[in-house]
């Protein structure tokens, strides 16, 4: 399924990101091949937004090389990054649609702002996207009048209009509900066979991580502590891992009282 | 003590110069954007009709009623000195150099001011201006630019308008209510308002729609550099009040400005 042979569709080599005095991103190598789905996981703090951004050409790290599609984006002109992020599609955690436009309006943007169609052809490459995601019959609602699941839907199907060869989803299943987000995982195992799509995920949601991924990231406090396939993340022995994972750390008891010592620490008169 | 002090104010006049750096380039960038290929005539004229016409009722009804007290104060004391015939001169000259710019700019600050920032700042909190950048769609060219030139060129239009009522709300008491001659109220006005006045006025109305969109659309797109760290909608409460303080005060002293030069 993976195209491990071909150029990567992203390459990251030792990437360094700071904000002001604080590393937020120390020594991290990945790459994401063509029709992979990466899934970066870790808890809040742990980088993974920070990660995205750069990506993303959002933030400009302070070492290190960040190549999408082949270019590295350090490297590029405004008009250059502009260019290339028409190549790449991005589904925010809450769709991030405008409020102000109809679901039909947001879909359409990209189309609208990128390619000289006309209005008939926009509207049938929007419908098609809005049957895919099964929205049909919501397409003239306000993002406001949408439930959150569609909200990530029409997200998703923004993202995707202009068929980018790597696609970001920010926390596909947060705040879902467990059958609403394994609709969305099928939707974007759907979306990478008939796209032929890299996509990296961000998410919290180990079954929805477990479903999808075809390889695992996991961050802790910026630094990039494990990257494998799904039954090597399983079989880590790594505590922080297992910790995330939900099993019990072996070997290692809790001090009940010395943990609670810590937490009233400098408090008791 | 005197260490901290000395830290303090240069930590604050360091926040100043980069917020004053960083207004100044978001300015020029939205500005130029105004100027270069592609136009985009459809997000225009939405803002026009946010801006210039949905305001239009508001400044009608405040124009008539500062027209009509304008009036109603210049009678009262040009009636002491028997130069009640001087009353449209006074209504016009004082509407078309001073009230007509500055209370125009009120009201829009107040009803479009704070209504584009909060507009802004909540889609900088929702992460629509990201997605935006993520789109490839310049956020100056599609949010900023727009917002600038329609208030270019609604304030100065909306100013007209108010200018032009109030001279009919004065109209109204001088010469219906308190029986000035028709004549002389026009005559009076036609011979005093030269066109450095005019000139005034208008330079006035777009000197204040700028300071005005400028100070609204940068609190809103800057929110999340907010050195207070206020966030979320307490961010946007907070910027928005900010934008209409900061953009009357600017506005008033701007006015101050630009009569100095001018007269």
């Amino acid at each position: 399924m993976v195209n491990q042979t071909n150029n990567p569709a992203i390459n990251i080599k030792n990437l360094k990101c700071h904000y002001g005095d604080k590393l937020a991103l120390d020594d991290i190598n990945l790459t994401v091949a063509e029709r992979e789905i990466l899934v970066i996981m870790g808890h809040s703090g742990s980088g993974k937004s920070t990660l995205f951004k750069n990506v993303l050409g959002l933030v400009t790290p302070t070492a290190g090389v960040v190549e999408v599609l082949g270019r590295d984006i350090s490297k590029l002109k405004k008009k250059e990054l502009y260019e290339l992020r028409k190549s790449v599609g991005v589904a925010f955690q809450n769709g991030a649609l405008f409020s102000s436009l109809s679901v039909r309006e947001n879909i359409e943007l990209p189309l609208r702002e990128h390619t000289r169609l006309d209005d008939s052809t926009i509207q049938i490459m929007t419908m098609m996207k809005l049957a895919q995601m099964n929205l049909v019959g919501h397409e003239d609602l306000m993002p406001a009048q949408l439930s959150g699941g569609m909200l990530k839907r029409a997200g998703l199907a923004r993202a995707v209009i202009m068929d980018p060869k790597l696609l970001f989803f920010d926390e596909p299943s947060a705040g879902l509900d467990p059958v609403t987000s394994a609709e969305l995982d099928q939707l974007i195992l759907q979306l990478r066979d008939a796209l032929n799509m890299s996509i990296i995920i961000i998410t919290h949601e180990l079954e929805s991580a477990f479903n999808v991924a075809d390889r695992i990231t996991i961050l802790d406090r910026g630094k990039q502590i494990l990257t494998g396939t799904r039954e090597e993340v399983r079989a880590s022995d790594d505590k922080r891992i297992v910790n995330m994972l939900g099993r019990k750390v072996r070997d290692e008891a809790i001090d009940a009282e010395a943990y609670l010592d810590s937490l009233t620490k400098g408090r008791s008169k | 003590m005197t260490l901290a002090l000395t830290s303090n104010v240069k930590n604050y006049l360091l926040d100043l110069v980069e917020r004053l750096g960083r207004s100044g380039i978001f300015l020029i960038s939205g500005l130029w954007r105004i100027f270069t290929p592609p136009y985009r005539l459809p997000p225009l004229i939405k803002q026009i009709y946010f801006i210039g016409s949905r305001s239009l009722l508001v400044i009608v009804v405040a124009g008539i009623f500062v027209g009509m007290v304008v009036a109603l104060q210049f009678y009262d004391t040009l009636v002491r000195f028997g130069s009640v015939s001087l009353l449209g001169a006074a209504v016009g000259l004082s509407l078309m150099r001073e009230l007509g710019p500055v209370i125009t700019a009120l009201v829009v600050i107040g009803r479009v001011g704070s209504a584009i920032c909060a507009e802004i700042g909540i889609m900088r909190n929702e992460s629509q201006i990201d997605a935006l950048e993520c789109m490839a769609i310049d956020p100056y060219r599609y949010l900023i630019a727009p917002r600038l030139l329609a208030a270019l060129i609604s304030t100065p239009l909306l100013t007209a308008v108010f200018i032009t009522v109030g001279i009919g709300g004065g109209y109204f008491v001088g010469v219906v209510l308190f029986e000035v001659s028709p004549g002389s109220y026009f005559i009076g006005m036609y011979d005093a308002v030269l066109w450095q006045d005019i000139i005034m006025g208008a330079t006035k109305s777009l000197v204040f729609g700028l300071i005005m969109i400028w100070v609204a659309t940068a609190k809103g797109f800057f929110l999340h550099l907010d050195k207070s760290g206020s966030h979320g909608s307490e961010g946007v409460s907070k910027v928005t009040t900010d934008t209409v303080v900061l953009s009357s005060i600017a506005m008033l002293y701007a006015d101050y400005i630009v009569s100095s030069l001018i007269l």
